[in-house]
C-alpha cells in the first residue's frame, strides 16, 4: 500500500503550496491600510491571546463599519497564530512584513517576543508597540527610536503598586519593616521588575524576596508552603501570566494567605484569572491601566456595529472583560497613531517610518478621549521623542461579588525613581550595542 | 529506467567506500547542493529564507546531534534542549567576553563547551540504561536551565535574562542579510553533515552501532563501553551546542533560557523518530517535517482565512499536525528516511517490479 497514495498526497500538498505562493501576490490591497494581528488562540496563554486578537479585529471592524476606516482609508488585517512562542512571533512578523503597503506597526503581544523582534523591526523601520508590557528601558526614546512601551511600563506600574500598598498600610513611612514576596513567572516578563523592587526596598526599608515560578506555572505548592509557613510576608505581589494566576490564587487560599493582601500585576488581573480560582479569588486585588465593563460609548459602538450584525470575533459575553478592553485600548492607541500619521502624510496607507514620527507626537488629552467615546477606559498620555512611555497612571481593582470593582483612584507613577533607572539601563544597552543616542532636543 | 546502476563498476576501494556509490545519486546530490547553495538564495523571499529555511537547517543540526546519540548509539536523551542552551550561552559569553574571536571559532568553542557538559552528564550512562537514562538526561536539562536562569553571569547580568547576540562577522564581512545568514548556516550544516556521515561509517560509528544493538556483545568483542558512550555523548552535545549557538546568532538574534525549554527537546526527539533513527538523511527529513509542516498548514489554512473562525483554525493546525505524525508512524514506523529508501528500491525495479 501506501507509497503511491503517499506520493499523491505529497503532490497535492505541493500543489497547495504553489497555489498559496501564487495567491499571496495576486491580491491587491494597495489602497487599504494593513494591520497585523498576531495573537495566540492556542496554548496555555490562549485566555488572554484570543481576547487580544478578537478585540483588535472587532475595533477595526467597527471603524470600517461606522467611519469607513480611518480618515476614509479602510482597514484590513491578517491573523497570525504565535502560540506565545518567540520563534513563531518572528515567523509572523516576517510573514506579514510586506502585506499591503507594508506593515505600519507591530504588536508582539509578548515580552519575550518584544526582545526577539525589536532589533529586527528597528532595522526594517517598523515601530513596535508594547502597550503595558515589553522592554522597560525602551521608554528612553532617544536610544530606542522604534520601540514604544506605551502608557505605563512595568517599572512605573511597580512604583504605583508600592504606593498603593503604602496607602493601604496608612502611608509610605509604614512600609518600613514590612515583608513583601514577589512571585514571578520565570521569564523575561516576570524578571523585568526585580531591579526596581530591590531599589524600592532600599528606599522604603521593606524586605522583598523573589520567588520564580517555572512556565507554565501549574506547580507552585513548594513556593507557597515556603511563603505560608516560613517567610510569612505581609503582602504578596503576583507577577503571573496565564494559568499561573488562578493556581497562585488557589494556593494562597490553601496556605491561608489573605486574598486581599495578594496584589496582582495587570497581567494577573482578569476574569480569566479569577473565575477559575472560584471563591479563593474573592477579595483579590490587581492593577490595571484601563477599566473593565461595557459602559463606554466605544464598546457600545462595537456591540452595535459588530456584534448586532453577527460579525463579532468572540462570544458576546466576553466583550467588556479586562483582556477584551485591553485589546480595545491597544486598538485605540494604534489606530490613533495611524490617524495621526495620515494627518501628517496624507490620507493613504501609511508605512512604518511615518507611523514612528506620528507616535512621537501622539497624545490623548481628556477631550480627545471623550471624542473617542473612551472616557475612563483609556488614561490620558503624551508620547515624545524622549519619552516613549507617555506617563499614564495606574488604578487598582478588587474582585468582589464576581466582578472587578475599582478600589483606587488613578495612582500616579514615580517617575523620579523610574526615569533615571530607565536612562541608566538604556545607556548600558547603547554602550553594549554601539548605539548613538538621538538628540531629541533638536527634533530628532 | 533512469535510476539504474548497471554498468557502474567499482575498481578501487575508494569507489567502493564513496558516500554515494551510485552515479545518479552522486550527481543528484551535487545538483541539489548547488541548487540550494546558489539558486535558493536568489529566488527565495526573505520570509522563506529567514523564517523557514534557516530554522529548518539549524534544527536539523540538533536532530543530527540527537541521532548520533539515540539513533546510532542507542542512548535515550531528553537533554537536547539543555545542551543547545549550553552552546547558545557559551557562544554568547565567548562572543561578548572575547570579541576578537571570529564567529566560526566561537561556534566551535561553544560546541566544545557543550561537549564537555554532555560528557559529564553522560557519565551515568554506563550504569543507567533505557528509560532511566532518559530520566537522568531530563534532570540534566532542568539543571542546566536552572543554572542559566539563576546565575546572572551567564546572561551578563541582564535584568530580564534575555541575551542578544552581538553582530557577527566572517572575514570582516558583516553577516546581516537573510541571504548571507542562510549561506553561513548552510555552510556549517554541510560541514557537520559530512562529518557525521563519515563518523558513522568509521570505527567509532561501528562501535556505536554495536553498543546500540547489544552492549554486552559489544563489550565481549572488545569495545570499551564507557569510552564509546562518552564519545557519543560528546559528539552529540557538540552538534547540539553548535545548533544552539546558531539558533541565537543566526536565527532569533535574542534568546531567553525559556527558548530552550523541554518542548524544544521533545521537538528534536520527534524529528529524529519521524525522520528515521540512525540516518543522516532522516535528521533532515524529520526537521523539515516538524519545522515546515506547521508553517505550511497555517499558510494553507489562511487561504480560507475568513471562512473559518480563528480559534478553529489555530487548533486545526495542531490537530492536522498530530494526525500526520500518527499517519506517518503507522505507514512507516522506521521513519521518513526508510520511506525514501523504499522509494529508491522501487525505482530501481521500475517499470518491472517483482
Amino acid at each position: 500500500m501506501g507509497l503511491k497514495r503517499i506520493a499523491v498526497g505529497f503532490a497535492a500538498l505541493a500543489a497547495l503550496t504553489l497555489s498559496w505562493a501564487g495567491g499571496a501576490g495576486a491580491e491587491s490591497e494597495e489602497d487599504m491600510q494593513f494591520f497585523p494581528v498576531n495573537a495566540y488562540w492556542t496554548g496555555p496563554y490562549a485566555a488572554g491571546g484570543s481576547a487580544f486578537g478578537g478585540g483588535l479585529i472587532d475595533y477595526m471592524k467597527m471603524l470600517n463599519a461606522r467611519d469607513g476606516g480611518i480618515n476614509g482609508v479602510k482597514l484590513f488585517w491578517e491573523k497570525c497564530e504565535t502560540q506565545y512562542q518567540n520563534d513563531r512571533i518572528i515567523e509572523c512578523y516576517e510573514r506579514m512584513k510586506h502585506r499591503g503597503a507594508g506593515m505600519p506597526l507591530f504588536h508582539p503581544m509578548s515580552t519575550g517576543g518584544t526582545y526577539a523582534v525589536f532589533e529586527r523591526a528597528w532595522k526594517d523601520k517598523i515601530p513596535v508597540l508594547t502597550i503595558g508590557y515589553g522592554r522597560t528601558d525602551a521608554s528612553d526614546g532617544s536610544i530606542f527610536p522604534y520601540l514604544f512601551p506605551m502608557l505605563t511600563n512595568y517599572w512605573s506600574q511597580n512604583t504605583a503598586k508600592i504606593r498603593f500598598i503604602g496607602s493601604r498600610v496608612g502611608g509610605m513611612e509604614n512600609l518600613s519593616g514590612l515583608k513583601l514576596a514577589n512571585i514571578y513567572h520565570d521569564s523575561a516578563y516576570g524578571k523585568e521588575t526585580i531591579p526596581v523592587l530591590n531599589r524600592q526596598a532600599e528606599i522604603y526599608g521593606f524586605e522583598v524576596r523573589h520567588f520564580p515560578v517555572a512556565h507554565p506555572g501549574l506547580d507552585q505548592k513548594a513556593i507557597w508552603l515556603q511563603i505560608g509557613r516560613q517567610y510569612k510576608p505581609d503582602w504578596v505581589i503576583l507577577r503571573g501570566w496565564g494559568v499561573m494566576n488562578p493556581t497562585a490564587i488557589k494556593e494562597a487560599q490553601r496556605v491561608g494567605f489573605p486574598s486581599d493582601h495578594l496584589v496582582g500585576v495587570w497581567w494577573s488581573g482578569a476574569e480569566e484569572d479569577t473565575i477559575p480560582a472560584g471563591s479563593a479569588a474573592e477579595g483579590y486585588i490587581a492593577a490595571g491601566f484601563h477599566a473593565s465593563g461595557t459602559d463606554f460609548d466605544v464598546i457600545q459602538d462595537i456591540l452595535k456595529y459588530v456584534y448586532d450584525e453577527g460579525e463579532g470575533e468572540l462570544p458576546r459575553e466576553r466583550v467588556g472583560s479586562i483582556y477584551y478592553n485591553r485589546a480595545i485600548v491597544w486598538a485605540i492607541v494604534s489606530t490613533e497613531a495611524l490617524r495621526k500619521a495620515m494627518d501628517m502624510f496624507g490620507d493613504r496607507p501609511v508605512i512604518g517610518t511615518e507611523v514612528q514620527q506620528a507616535l512621537e507626537v501622539l497624545s490623548l488629552d481628556p477631550a480627545g478621549i471623550e471624542k473617542l467615546g473612551a472616557t475612563g477606559l483609556v488614561p490620558p498620555f503624551a508620547i515624545t521623542c524622549d519619552d516613549h512611555e507617555g506617563g499614564a497612571s495606574v488604578l487598582f481593582m478588587q474582585w468582589t461579588d464576581g466582578k472587578w470593582n475599582q478600589i483606587s483612584d488613578w495612582i500616579e507613577t514615580d517617575q523620579d525613581l523610574v526615569r533615571p533607572m530607565v536612562e541608566a539601563s538604556a545607556a548600558a544597552y547603547a554602550a553594549e550595542k554601539g548605539v548613538t543616542p538621538r538628540d531629541c532636543a533638536s527634533g530628532g | 529506467m533512469l535510476y539504474r546502476e548497471s554498468g557502474q563498476y567499482k575498481s578501487s576501494y575508494a569507489a567502493d567506500q564513496a558516500i554515494f556509490p551510485i552515479r545518479q545519486d552522486r550527481w543528484g546530490v551535487i545538483a541539489a547542493l548547488l541548487a540550494i547553495m546558489f539558486i535558493v538564495p536568489l529566488v527565495a523571499s526573505e520570509y522563506l529564507l529567514h523564517s523557514v529555511l534557516i530554522p529548518f537547517l539549524i534544527l536539523s543540526v540538533a536532530a543530527m546531534g540527537l541521532n548520533i546519540l539515540l539513533g546510532y548509539c542507542g542512548q535515550i536523551s531528553l537533554g537536547t534542549a539543555g545542551f543547545m542552551a549550553v552552546g547558545a550561552f557559551a557562544a554568547y559569553k565567548f562572543a561578548t567576553g572575547m570579541s576578537y574571536l571570529p564567529t566560526p571559532v566561537v561556534f566551535v568553542l561553544a560546541g566544545l563547551v557543550a561537549a564537555a557538559v554532555g560528557v559529564f552528564f553522560g557519565l551515568p550512562s554506563l550504569r543507567i540504561k533505557g528509560f532511566y537514562l532518559a530520566v537522568t538526561t531530563l534532570g540534566a536539562h532542568f539543571f542546566i536551565e536552572w543554572v542559566i536562569t539563576h546565575f546572572g553571569w551567564f546572561t551578563n547580568y541582564s535584568a530580564s535574562g534575555v541575551i542578544s547576540a552581538p553582530k557577527i562577522f566572517l572575514f570582516g564581512m558583516p553577516i546581516e542579510s537573510a541571504e548571507s545568514r542562510y549561506m553561513f548556516t548552510l555552510a556549517i550544516v554541510i560541514i557537520l553533515a559530512l562529518l557525521m556521515k563519515n563518523l558513522v561509517r568509521s570505527a567509532i560509528g561501528r562501535a556505536w552501532m554495536a553498543v546500540r544493538d547489544m552492549d554486552v556483545a559489544a563489550e565481549v568483542i572488545g569495545i570499551n563501553l564507557l569510552r564509546t558512550k562518552l564519545i557519543a555523548f560528546a559528539v552529540s552535545s557538540f552538534y547540539c551546542g553548535i545548533a544552539g549557538a546558531m539558533y541565537v546568532f543566526l536565527y532569533l538574534g535574542t534568546v531567553e533560557p525559556q527558548g530552550f525549554d523541554i518542548n524544544r527537546a521533545f521537538q528534536v526527539l520527534f524529528m529524529v523518530i519521524i525522520g528515521g533513527l540512525g540516518s543522516v538523511l532522516g535528521s533532515f527529513l524529520g526537521a523539515a517535517f516538524i519545522v515546515m509542516l506547521p508553517i505550511l498548514i497555517t499558510n494553507v489554512a489562511s487561504i480560507f482565512g475568513s471562512a473559518i473562525p480563528t480559534h478553529v483554525l489555530s487548533n486545526a493546525e495542531l490537530i492536522v499536525f498530530g494526525a500526520l505524525i500518527i499517519f506517518f508512524l503507522i505507514v512507516e514506523p522506521a521513519g521518513l528516511a526508510r520511506l525514501w529508501q523504499i522509494g529508491k528500491e522501487k525505482l530501481r525495479m521500475w517499470p518491472f517490479p517483482y
